[in-house]
């Protein structure tokens, strides 16, 4: 069990797909500040692998990838602003 | 930091779509874009039109495209409309084709200027490539 990350910012983009997480995660970039950290949940498969690269382009920090934690297709993917 | 410029020359859904996806990527991963509408491109600009558009192949006189926007819809793909708002949203640039005006015979007023950024020609395209990385053509 690892242990928590209490995010500051949830993005629930459950049900959408491409290019919609990369879409909600890049504007809670842009309204976050420095250190805090960003949850972005969905169940778009493709997305759970895009969204760290996009992450690394735009130098952020990947905390944590959670594939499928609570058995329900729901990725956790955990950012924070660096 | 990169920077794409796509020429949507296809005002065709399927092509249309690819457009504002890649768009939207580039802008998410912390690049820049512009779309260029032309030719068939600059129709879906037109009031009332962004989400009429017809497909590229296997149309069927439009029942093709209402199927397929019926299947996009329960797959939860943004329409249209949710993807230009976004890219504008995120800084993306949108100009739309003069000479197409002229050559169509679309007046501004015919347009839906709430989703245009500015107006040029093939001048305008030049110079946003000077800058650009890259170049598409849809």
């Amino acid at each position: 069990m690892q242990p928590d990350i209490q995010p500051d910012l949830i993005v629930d983009v459950v049900g959408e797909t491409c290019p919609i997480p990369l879409v909600e995660m890049r504007k809670a970039v842009l309204k976050s500040q420095k250190g805090q950290i960003i949850e972005v949940k969905g169940n778009h498969l493709p997305s759970s692998k895009e969204i760290p690269m996009a992450v690394d382009s735009l130098g952020l920090r990947l905390l944590r990838v959670d594939e499928n934690p609570n058995g329900d297709g729901i990725w956790h993917i955990y950012i924070q602003i660096s | 930091m990169q920077k794409m410029t796509i020429v949507v020359h296809s005002g065709d859904l399927d092509k249309f779509m690819s457009a504002l996806i890649i768009g939207n990527g580039v802008l998410a991963m912390g690049g820049q874009a512009t779309l260029y509408f032309t030719f068939w491109g600059l129709e879906r600009l037109v009031k009332g039109k962004l989400e009429k558009a017809p497909l590229s192949r296997m149309n069927f006189f439009g029942l093709g495209s209402l199927m397929m926007r019926r299947k996009m819809k329960k797959m939860g793909v943004a329409s249209p409309r949710r993807l230009i708002d976004d890219f504008r949203a995120l800084g993306g640039k949108v100009i739309a084709c003069e000479m197409t005006m002229e050559m169509l015979g679309i007046s501004s007023a015919d347009l839906d200027t709430s989703l245009i950024d500015t107006f040029g020609a093939v001048g305008m395209y030049v110079k946003e490539t000077e800058t650009s990385d890259k170049t598409l053509f849809i």
